[in-house]
């Protein structure tokens, strides 16, 4: 398929761009297969590069003979292009419309992008599984580093390489993957050093109705327990949701085959819910009423904050049975790609200080998310802005980052990196040149070879001048637990991301993303 | 008697004292010989209620509300002892006449000449000359020198060159208790003015002459400009019912060249509640997020906040960008009059943006304009409708601009919190009294001493690490946004002393830390520089100094002094001292109390900063987990913190 085929009018000439909050630029719009580029024409201007990737959805509004194209983008921003003439302003909106919603991953433009940067360390070896594996060996010789799932047959959604218990031999891990929601058996998520317990993550057990058991499955995760010890089991649905789930194949442990573990529930919505969460969410925040108890029923009806208190709560939970009671946890909601993921990484945040440094960071969302089978393509094909009808779409990771900004803000100095780092990482997470967040899971990227035909995000953070803008300056690496507080009081809003300031204004020669985002009138 | 209860996780063991000035607390330091004791100083002006609510098992519980927001809960052994406590502060809470305030007490064993000093720091007149007044369309009118045209006004008073006494004294007569339109503020770059007043006895028709001239007067000396707008703050629904009552507002019939505006801020009762209710539902343990924030709106608080701004707002734009004077006024013109004209003035004007410029602000707007302290801080035992939180919506209003423009701000909210606690304790004799010729009835020059020159002689403590003159210069005027989003809850004033609720590590402490160190180091280097010299020899290096490293730093104790807010004032000995004094000269009438009990901090944890052991209070929010805690183990870790931020610390 040729991308000309899409583009009608390829340049229009005095295009008038309105970003809130930013002067307005008047120039030339081009558009390319992938980009949408409003250009002054003028030496040392910046430029405006969008990926039509990035675009969530557009509105169109006519004026006599002037078109307005209003664009609202994946990462919430929303900018607005005067177009005279009625005609190019039709074939500038229906090529954006059929630009942004090509659905075809191999035509994305991180097949396309080439770096003008030199590669000093590809991100995409920077952070496999035998490596973070030999950091364990360091630690402890209980686990070992299995390859049941090397042609991905065992478990669709997981890496070829997992760590499991010693004893515990893949003829067993297979059996235990026929009694996990979508072949996930328990692998081991993080090792707490001071003490040796452990969190492991699952997809729910196949207990159904009849109340199946897997002695294996037991066998299993009892493996990892010290002798005396009892485990936690953190169920991230409801407690009702849990016992629906029986209804349809899935459900949780019983107490009767697995005495030695303490399940508690709590109660993290599912996607669909999270979804409708952020749209509101975004709605409250372009409430153009300036009407303060509007703002605050509405952000109250949009549950956001609630949906941030309750995930930070679980993962403190977590976190607090592994280093307080000194209990090794097992954490699961339903397919174990979502919800668990959020309570499993922020865990890790509270606990382990290597996660609060920006390689460190990257290492856990490679772990914990990339590899761990978060589908980040259908969570992140669409935003809070898109009409059409939302399929599998949710901002589980975005959630995911907004609560470790919260961590961040109650422990501003015991982060290496600052709050751009995590805005930058939610940009690239819907929209990106390059290949990291593609695809669902190892397999479809291995299928896609990513690694090989596309460039990986790491590789460009990873450079002496990304790292010096994404460094918070009052660092101090601090060894300690850090528990936050999950009082309403103590949470905010995070305005970095939310607030859809200016458009994407980038020099392209420099840096991808050079940002020229204006944060309110503060600055 | 020392009291003695078995430990509990919640609680510390201590004692109780009753002072004339202080109710403090000591923590018995049994189990925690290493650190010391914690102790809680409370001034009795600082609390608002006490409660003894119905005995239980362990004793008497004692629920002690503060206007600083902190909330003490003690129980005391016995309950007689808990009553003779719970009586005596009921007394000591209502003093009657203003002698009985801390201010005619308090001595810093300063000489007489040091205390005259700190009173003539801020000087109104120069702030007036600074403005640039008089000029030649403004003057001092001495009309008021003895009070006799309002009371509740200062002495020196500006108005146009054209307005006549008989003007000023016709159009004094036709305001509300005698407030007419005076000069606050002048825009120098547009030659506008800042006018305010009280609401004019218009009643449904009535029509002054004067009055009208005096607008007359303030519009012709203003040559940029066709008109004045007369803001009036009121609802107009409430300035409609003042009419009956032979009040009103100005009917733009009468005043030429006026344009006439409702900003609609509530009034004192409104507001009053509204804290109440905000109070309320942040003082609840553990609500959800949902329950949070439908009480926060339902509480009206941020509303009333966004309201105040935004007629500020209105203000400062008339001013600046249309050159048009303003006359502000609401009913009396000492309340929402006094928010808007100071508010206004702080976003025109970088001046009082500086620490030294937020003094005189205040000096101006609020203390010698007749807001009236006295009545609405509860200063004395007095008509409780007339107690009103005008002054910290004010406060707050300033803090949402610092954090809508943090470069803009010589002052952290450290100042602002430290200047709140001050209104209220009744130390100083700034704010003592509703108005001008009141304190100087009471002679408070001569017989306390004054807040700013103890603020000043502290300055560093509250300045703001982000602040930069040069955006000051290029931002002269703030253009701070509406939207609601921008207007946060203010965790800081409400939160003071729940140090659970903040973060654990501040960046305004940290990097006013890395300041005062770098400052430290280059000191040192100069010193080390003019040694070399002395000796004869050439610095190798003369320029750009190395930056401080971070061991430095964390050598280095930085001379940040534990107690910000409270503790800050007071020299514990001197304090304790005088209260023994006092207490002695007292004798049995006040006789000292000494009772053992246990101190439920529920809401007042003072040990729930060192980081961990936060998890106290965190393992019932995290819930779920109601097994066995070791609390050894929840002590081990030290200290995940070094926080501060806005929390006081009673102890000096």
């Amino acid at each position: 398929m040729e991308f000309a085929e899409l583009i009608k009018t390829p340049r229009v000439d005095g295009v008038i761009l309105h970003r809130p909050f930013m002067p307005t630029v008047e120039g030339t719009l081009c558009l390319t297969g992938h980009h949408l580029i409003l250009s002054s024409r003028q030496d040392n201007t910046e430029e405006l590069w969008l990926l039509h990737s990035n675009i969530d959805c557009i509105e169109k509004r006519f004026l006599g003979s002037q078109g307005r194209i209003i664009v609202k983008c994946k990462d919430l921003r929303v900018i607005q292009l005067d177009i005279p003439g009625m005609e190019e302003c039709l074939n500038i909106a229906s090529s954006i419309e059929a630009l942004s919603t090509l659905d075809i991953l191999s035509l994305m433009y991180p097949f396309f992008y080439r770096p003008m940067f030199e590669v000093l360390e590809d991100g995409w070896n920077s952070f496999l599984p035998q490596n973070a594996f030999k950091d364990l060996e360091t630690m402890t010789d209980e686990w070992r580093l299995s390859e049941v799932n090397k042609d991905f047959s065992v478990c669709a959604s997981y890496p070829p390489l997992v760590a499991v218990p010693k004893g515990v031999d893949d003829d067993t891990l297979r059996k235990v993957a026929t009694f996990r929601h979508g072949g996930r058996f328990p692998v081991l998520s993080y090792y707490h050093k001071k003490n040796g317990m452990v969190m492991m993550r699952a997809g729910q057990p196949l207990a159904g109705t009849n109340g199946r058991r897997c002695k294996e499955d037991e066998k299993l995760i009892n493996a990892t327990l010290r002798p005396g010890k009892r485990g936690y089991i953190i169920d991230t649905r409801a407690a009702n949701v849990a016992q629906q789930a029986k209804a349809r194949g899935g459900g949780f442990e019983s107490e009767a085959n697995y005495p030695q573990w303490r399940r508690i529930s709590k109660a993290i919505e599912r996607s669909n819910i999270l979804q409708e969460s952020l749209i509101k969410l975004v709605e409250a925040l372009n409430d153009q009423s300036h009407n303060m108890d509007r703002w605050l029923s509405k952000l109250e009806a949009s549950n956001w904050l609630t949906h941030v208190k309750e995930i930070l709560t679980t993962a403190c939970l977590a976190a607090q049975c592994i280093d307080r009671e000194g209990a090794s946890v097992l954490v699961h909601g339903t397919e174990g790609t979502d919800s668990t993921l959020q309570v499993t990484s922020l865990a890790q945040i509270i606990l382990d200080p290597a996660c609060r440094t920006i390689r460190g960071f990257q290492g856990l969302v490679e772990r914990e998310w990339l590899q761990a089978g978060h589908p980040f393509h259908q969570r992140c094909a669409q935003s809070a802005f898109s009409n059409s009808k939302p399929r599998q779409e949710a901002p589980v990771f975005l959630l995911f980052l907004d609560c470790v900004w919260q961590i961040v803000r109650q422990f501003p100095c015991s982060f290496e990196f600052s709050d751009s780092f995590l805005v930058l990482v939610f940009e690239h997470a819907y929209a990106s040149q390059f290949g990291t967040f593609l695809g669902n899971g190892t397999a479809e990227r291995v299928k896609l070879s990513l690694p090989q035909k596309t460039v990986s995000l790491w590789s460009w953070v990873n450079r002496p001048q990304e790292l010096q803008r994404l460094t918070n300056p009052l660092y101090e690496a601090n060894s300690l637990v850090i528990w936050p507080s999950v009082a309403p009081q103590s949470l905010l809003l995070w305005e970095g991301k939310q607030q859809g300031g200016g458009g994407e204004v980038t020099t392209h020669e420099r840096g991808p993303k050079m940002r020229a985002r204006s944060v309110g009138p503060t600055h | 008697h020392e009291h003695l209860f078995s430990d509990d996780n919640k609680s510390t063991n201590g004692t109780l004292y009753l002072t004339a000035t202080h109710l403090i607390f000591v923590e018995s330091g049994s189990n925690n010989s290493t650190s010391t004791a914690q102790e809680i100083w409370i001034l009795h002006h600082h609390i608002a209620s006490v409660e003894k609510l119905s005995l239980t098992t362990t004793g008497c519980p004692l629920v002690i509300q503060c206007r600083n927001f902190r909330v003490v809960h003690f129980v005391v052994q016995r309950e007689r002892d808990c009553h003779d406590i719970y009586s005596s502060l009921l007394r000591l809470l209502r003093p009657v006449s203003y002698e009985e305030l801390y201010a005619f007490s308090y001595n810093p064993k300063q000489s007489d000449q040091q205390r005259d000093e700190g009173w003539q720091l801020i000087d109104l007149g120069a702030e007036f000359e600074r403005m640039g007044v008089p000029c030649d369309q403004w003057q001092l009118t001495n009309v008021n020198r003895d009070y006799k045209v309002c009371e509740t006004y200062p002495r020196d008073l500006y108005v146009p060159i054209t307005a006549s006494k008989p003007i000023i004294v016709g159009s004094s007569k036709f305001r509300s208790k005698g407030r007419f339109p005076v000069l606050t503020y002048f825009y120098q770059e547009k030659k506008a003015a800042v006018c305010r007043c009280s609401q004019p006895l218009s009643g449904f028709s009535a029509r002054c002459l004067e009055d009208e001239s005096m607008l007359q007067a303030i519009s012709k000396a203003n040559h940029n400009s066709q008109f004045v707008y007369v803001m009036d703050t009121r609802p107009k629904l409430n300035a409609l019912a003042n009419r009956a009552a032979g009040k009103g507002y100005e009917n733009e019939d009468n005043y030429s060249n006026i344009r006439f505006q409702f900003v609609g801020i509530e009034n004192i009762h409104v507001m009053r509640t509204s804290l109440q209710k905000l109070l309320e539902v942040i003082g609840s343990r553990s609500v959800s997020m949902s329950d949070h924030l439908v009480g926060l709106e339902s509480s009206g608080w941020l509303r009333h906040i966004k309201a105040v701004i935004d007629a500020a707002i209105f203000l400062s734009k008339a001013v600046t960008v249309e050159g048009a004077s303003v006359l502000v006024h609401c009913s009396d013109g000492w309340d929402r009059t006094s928010q808007v004209c100071s508010l206004g003035a702080l976003l025109m004007d970088p001046y009082y943006r500086t620490i030294k410029g937020f003094m005189v602000l205040i000096e101006k707007d609020w203390i010698s304009f007749g807001h009236k302290f006295a009545d609405r801080c509860d200063q004395l035992d007095g008509d409780p409708k007339e107690v009103s939180p005008i002054f910290t919506q004010f406060l707050e209003c300033v803090w949402q601009l610092t954090e809508q423009f943090p470069q803009a701000f010589e002052f952290s909210d450290w100042f602002l919190l430290q200047i709140h606690e001050h209104v209220h304790s009744c130390q100083y004799g700034n704010f003592l009294g509703n108005n001008q010729r009141q304190r100087e009835d009471l002679r408070l020059r001569e017989r306390t001493h004054s807040l700013w020159a103890y603020l000043m002689s502290e300055k560093q403590m509250y300045s703001n690490p982000f602040y930069s003159a040069a955006y000051s210069e290029s931002h002269p005027v703030l253009e701070p946004s509406t939207l609601p989003y921008h207007f946060k809850f203010w965790r800081n004033m409400y939160h003071q002393f729940d140090r659970s609720m903040h973060p654990r590590q501040s960046v305004l402490k940290t990097v006013l830390t890395l300041r005062e160190n770098s400052r430290e180091a280059e000191s040192t280097l100069q010193a080390l520089q003019d040694r070399l010299h002395q000796l004869g020899a050439t610095p190798v290096v003369t320029s750009d100094p190395a930056p401080p490293t971070r061991d430095q730093r964390s050598n280095t104790l930085p001379p940040r002094p534990d107690s910000l807010i409270l503790g800050a004032a007071i020299n514990d000995k001197e304090v304790q001292r005088q209260a023994n004094e006092r207490q002695q000269q007292l004798q049995e009438e006040e006789e000292e109390e000494e009772v053992g009990q246990e101190a439920v901090e529920s809401t007042d944890t003072e040990r729930t900063v060192e980081g961990s052991s936060g998890t106290e209070s965190r393992k019932q929010s995290y819930g779920e987990l109601e097994g066995t805690y070791n609390s050894e183990l929840a002590k081990e870790e030290p200290a995940v913190v070094s926080l501060e931020f806005g929390v006081a610390r009673m102890t000096c």
